[in-house]
């Protein structure tokens, strides 16, 4: 079977290895996943909104929710990050795909297949109905009988392995493939986050793929790790599924305190308030996160010490992320600020985030937090800081970077009353839930009886359930609308400081015709701006215009790894195997790993690059020998950049201007 | 609104129309008052925190330009400092001290001669031994008040939790494992209470009550519990005494004991059932319309719980059985 070739047309979306268009899949994807759980929540909404409710027997309640978070945090938060960072973070560092295109393809793919699996749950039996934490003995084979669980073992761990090639990529990719002179202080910090949180991925799912083994050798092959009559201990689990828990929820996070970060200086005319504290207590945060996990078990009864520790440890954690708030109020105080949609997400961000931060500080306070946990006091905790939090960050940046993925922009207008629904909805749904704790309405209960006081708050967060749904509908309306009627977008429509900025909206496939060469942070902002005596920026005479599409030399004479099928076929083999798994077929299990084995291999023995390159129309391209860079020695005699094979940096097209002369002498 | 109302009040005369408060904001325990004066700390420097934060946010956002463009202004560093740093570290470090001279003094001290009851939760109820004595009862747990009292919690099957919001934080409660749970009534009355772990499928409907007696009324309802039932006179007739007979051949008596009748091991002592007042984990108010509803079909009323009946009941015979098991007091 030939090679794929074609970077056009349906087809080519199964084989496509440019991280462009694979960021644009798990966008797609996890929005598509958004609207599933969100539809989920609202079926949930509708059971309590009453007290004895009947919308939904108590088997499809605990199905629903535990799909539900299940959902949100693996098929819609963490691929959303992975659709801006595998978008972002090669053009941000000046780079023209990540370190291994293939295996991002395959990551993708096995996030989706993961993703079915797990929903085709729904049609086998029966969705998991154990929680998304899952707790043993509850998930053993004795209490869960049937295959719900089996599904959720398995679908988790596809999605495992999903994320953490999606991590080995993202790492290396940051750390080996930065333009020549951005050093990792320079990067921005959208990069900086998604880094730590990959980091996070690459350390915690490793975590929670033992745990999920354990249960799984539970489930099939009848050991005992988590049953109490044979020696086992619960409670194992609880501290397994911690120990990935904890840093999971700053994984959801981070990323999007990136977007924040990128958002807030653009629309505030100023650079980022404190880059370095920004830096540094992002990594404080990734560290410091993984020793707080024992306080999602204060009601175990540990002991006082350890009780103690991990609820001093839990108190402090506040620090690092109270820095960044008041980093961000610095970036924006004295800015001469814009208002437009992608602000008013990033600023709503700080609001709600702080909101849910304090209730998080109050759960650290050990001996409360018997009252707290497990009740909706906490679910009101999370939803702030994951929905208030994290997807008002990532909504902000769907409008922030929609212009340069599209090319159009979505209409301000509709932006503008979708994100004050948003804001609305969402308060007047997660507020109450705060009261519902207090009163003592325990969580994960598919009803509640009359007369204890909790009908009108659960009433109250039916209503904002749907207001926040009509608001996602206004959210696709805008989309659909602007495809058609949206304004045109420039290279550079918001004046921009990152590099993604100084290319085409869309760039084309290859980023950057010439790699550029970077000076500073923000350095696309510093080519167009100096500053005066005051500090105020003014605009350079020799500024670049919007950035301009590259005459069609350039794109022939830049090599990029070849489209592949390879990640769609070892992709192909996990549900196989799964599915094998989940009925004990063995022989199906096999073939999977098979599938998978095969695909893997031949895509070992291919090359990134077919010898003729991917271009549609076969044009002559310079073979290997041609071109420079072979010896490893760029032109100026500094280390070559690893780039995908064959790129060749164009020879000076325009001659230098005055003050990109100076700057190459200072870097000299 | 009038029709929520409504069906609210008609749902609350099956399952008890008076209001029942579960908030741990009204504590009636010595534990639940300590924690209840913590929460209100914590949220008025919550509170404040976020206003101070919000008026430094929309103070941003909303200072005038002196023009155009803005300075990248060094005034921030106050800010970042003051607000970033300072402000964590001065509001956490004496919440900390709070935290470890509250659960210092969080427990009641068990004083040696403390009334003892183990809890034994599963799936979907709570089964209650008072330790010393034969006394057995179910989803409710009397205490005298003014006294610490130590639960000695434990589990058949899964996790779960025991709270009781108004008296005390919660303990979740393990197979094969034993957690201690001090409770001290301050007044006596009902303390609702449920599971708070998630469970299985009926996790909603495992509830309990703690009730809280004076030492006078909780001496004499104790010597109560420790009365047999006298066994069914042989050959006896009327709905009582048929009850009786169906209790044992339909099988009740094969999984619920009745001190000196039937001996089971898996579902609740129903020796005193009629001195309770709520039954099913206390899902329902004890009367005999509910104990109807029960016996049609237990597993509609609470899916997944361990009374599978092997054949329908008629209702004739339901009447018959309640007949009985009113006579359990």
């Amino acid at each position: 079977m030939r090679r794929p070739r074609a970077t056009t047309g349906a087809l080519s979306w199964f084989t496509t290895i440019d991280h462009k268009r694979i960021g644009i899949l798990y966008g797609v994807t996890a929005f598509a996943f958004f609207v599933i759980g969100g539809i989920e929540a609202l079926l949930l909404r509708l059971q309590l909104a009453r007290p004895n409710g009947t919308v939904l027997s108590a088997e499809a309640y605990n199905q629903l929710f535990t799909m539900h978070g299940t959902t949100m945090i693996f098929l819609v938060i963490m691929p959303l990050s992975a659709a801006f960072a595998n978008y972002l973070m090669p053009i941000m560092l000046g780079a023209r795909d990540v370190a291994f295109p293939r295996l991002n393809a395959f990551s993708y793919w096995a996030f989706l297949l993961g993703g079915l699996f797990l929903y085709s749950s729904f049609f086998l039996g029966g969705a998991p109905n154990g929680g998304w934490f899952g707790y043993a003995p509850n998930t053993s084979i004795t209490f869960s009988p049937g295959h719900n669980i089996d599904f959720w073992v398995f679908g988790l761990q596809i999605l495992g392995i999903a994320s953490t090639t999606g991590a080995v990529n993202l790492v290396v990719t940051a750390l080996n493939m930065r333009a020549p002179g951005m050093s990792l202080l320079r990067m921005p910090v959208f990069v900086w986050m998604s880094l730590i949180a990959q980091f996070l991925v690459l350390f915690a799912m490793p975590v929670i793929t033992v745990a999920l083994f354990l249960l799984m050798f539970d489930r099939l092959f009848l050991t005992n790790f988590f049953n109490p009559a044979m020696g086992g201990d619960p409670i194992l689990w609880q501290h397994l599924f911690w120990i990935f828990g904890h840093p999971e929820v700053y994984i959801l996070i981070l990323p999007a305190m990136g977007v924040v970060s990128e958002i807030l200086p653009v629309f505030s005319r100023k650079p980022l308030f404190g880059y370095p504290v920004m830096v540094f207590s992002g990594i404080a945060i990734g560290f410091m996160g993984w020793g707080v996990w024992v306080h999602h078990m204060f009601a175990v009864g540990l002991g006082p010490v350890a009780i103690s520790a991990f609820s001093v440890s839990t108190m402090f954690i506040a620090v690092p992320t109270g820095v960044k708030i008041f980093n961000w109020i610095g970036t924006i105080w004295g800015g001469s600020l814009k208002m437009s949609t992608p602000m008013l997400y990033a600023m709503g961000f700080i609001a709600m985030f702080t909101i849910g931060g304090l209730s998080g500080v109050t759960h650290a306070v050990s001996p409360h937090d018997r009252q707290q946990t497990d009740t909706y006091y906490v679910v009101a905790h999370f939803h702030y800081v994951l929905f208030g939090g994290a997807l008002f960050g990532l909504i902000g940046g769907f409008y922030y970077w929609w212009p340069k993925v599209f090319g159009y922009h979505l209409s301000e207008k509709l932006g503008k009353w979708q994100f004050w629904l948003w804001f609305l909805g969402f308060n007047v749904t997660f507020g109450p839930m705060h009261i519902l704790g207090l009163q003592g309405m325990p969580r994960r209960i598919d009803t509640y009886p009359a007369n204890y006081g909790f009908d009108f708050w659960n009433l109250v967060a039916t209503i904002g359930s749907f207001v926040i749904a009509f608001s996602v509908l206004l959210f696709i309306i805008n989309v659909v609308r602007s495809k058609r009627v949206g304004e045109r977008a420039v290279g550079d429509p918001w004046d921009g400081r990152t590099l993604e900025w100084a290319t085409t909206s869309p760039p084309p496939e290859y980023n950057f015709g010439e790699v550029p060469v970077v000076h500073s942070v923000d350095d696309w902002w510093h080519r167009k701006y100096g500053e005066d005596e005051e500090g105020r920026p003014v605009r350079l005479e020799d500024a670049p215009g919007q950035p301009q599409p590259d005459p069609p030399e350039v794109a022939r004479a830049v090599h990029l790894p070849s489209p592949s099928y390879f990640p769609l076929v070892a992709a192909f083999g996990l549900p196989v195997i799964a599915y094998g798994m989940t009925y004990r077929a063995w022989a199906v299990a096999v073939i999977g790993a098979v599938i998978t084995i095969s695909g893997i291999y031949a895509w070992g023995i291919e090359p990134s690059t077919e010898p003729g390159g991917h271009d549609d129309e076969g044009a002559e391209l310079p073979g290997p020998d041609e071109g420079e860079g072979g010896d490893g020695v760029s032109e100026d005699g500094g280390p070559q950049q690893m780039v995908p094979a064959g790129v060749a940096p164009l020879e000076e097209a325009a001659p230098e201007s005055a003050s990109a002369q100076a700057r190459e002498e200072e870097d000299k | 609104m009038k029709r929520l109302w409504a069906g609210a009040l008609a749902i609350g005369a099956l399952t008890g129309a008076c209001s029942r408060d579960s908030s741990i904001l009204h504590p009636a325990g010595a534990t639940a008052e300590r924690l209840a004066g913590l929460w209100w700390l914590m949220l008025w420097l919550g509170a404040a925190v976020w206003v101070l934060v919000i008026a430094v946010l929309v103070r941003a956002a909303a200072a005038p330009r002196p023009n155009g463009d803005a300075a990248a202004g060094g005034g921030g560093r106050g800010l970042v400092i003051g607000g970033g740093i300072l402000l964590p570290v001065v509001v956490l470090v004496p919440l900390v001290f709070v935290v470890f001279q509250v659960a210092e003094d969080l427990s009641p001290r068990p004083t040696g001669d403390d009334i003892r009851i183990e809890v034994v939760g599963q799936q979907y109820w709570w089964e209650v031994r008072y330790s010393g004595t034969d006394a057995v009862d179910a989803n409710e747990v009397h205490v005298p008040i003014g006294r610490p009292v130590v639960l000695e919690l434990s589990s058949t099957d899964v996790i779960h939790s025991f709270w009781v919001p108004q008296l005390a934080g919660k303990q979740d409660v393990f197979p094969g494992d034993q957690r201690n749970l001090t409770l001290e009534a301050s007044e006596p009355g009902r303390y609702e209470g449920q599971c708070a772990e998630f469970c299985g499928i009926s996790h909603s409907r495992m509830r309990l009550r703690v009730i809280a007696q004076s030492p006078e009324d909780f001496d004499a309802w104790a010597a109560d519990q420790l009365r047999e039932q006298p066994a069914p006179a042989a050959g006896a007739t009327g709905d009582v005494a048929e009850g009786a007979a169906l209790f044992q051949s339909r099988g009740c008596g094969g999984c619920h004991t009745v001190a000196g009748y039937t001996e089971g091991e898996i579902g609740p002592n129903l020796t005193h059932l009629y001195d309770r007042a709520t039954f099913a984990g206390s899902i329902f108010e004890l009367n005999s319309r509910n104990l109807r509803r029960w016996l049609r079909d237990p597993q509609a009323e609470k899916p997944g719980n361990k009374m599978e009946l092997p054949v329908q009941l008629t209702e004739d015979e339901i009447t018959k059985l309640i007949a009985y098991l009113e006579t359990l007091k």
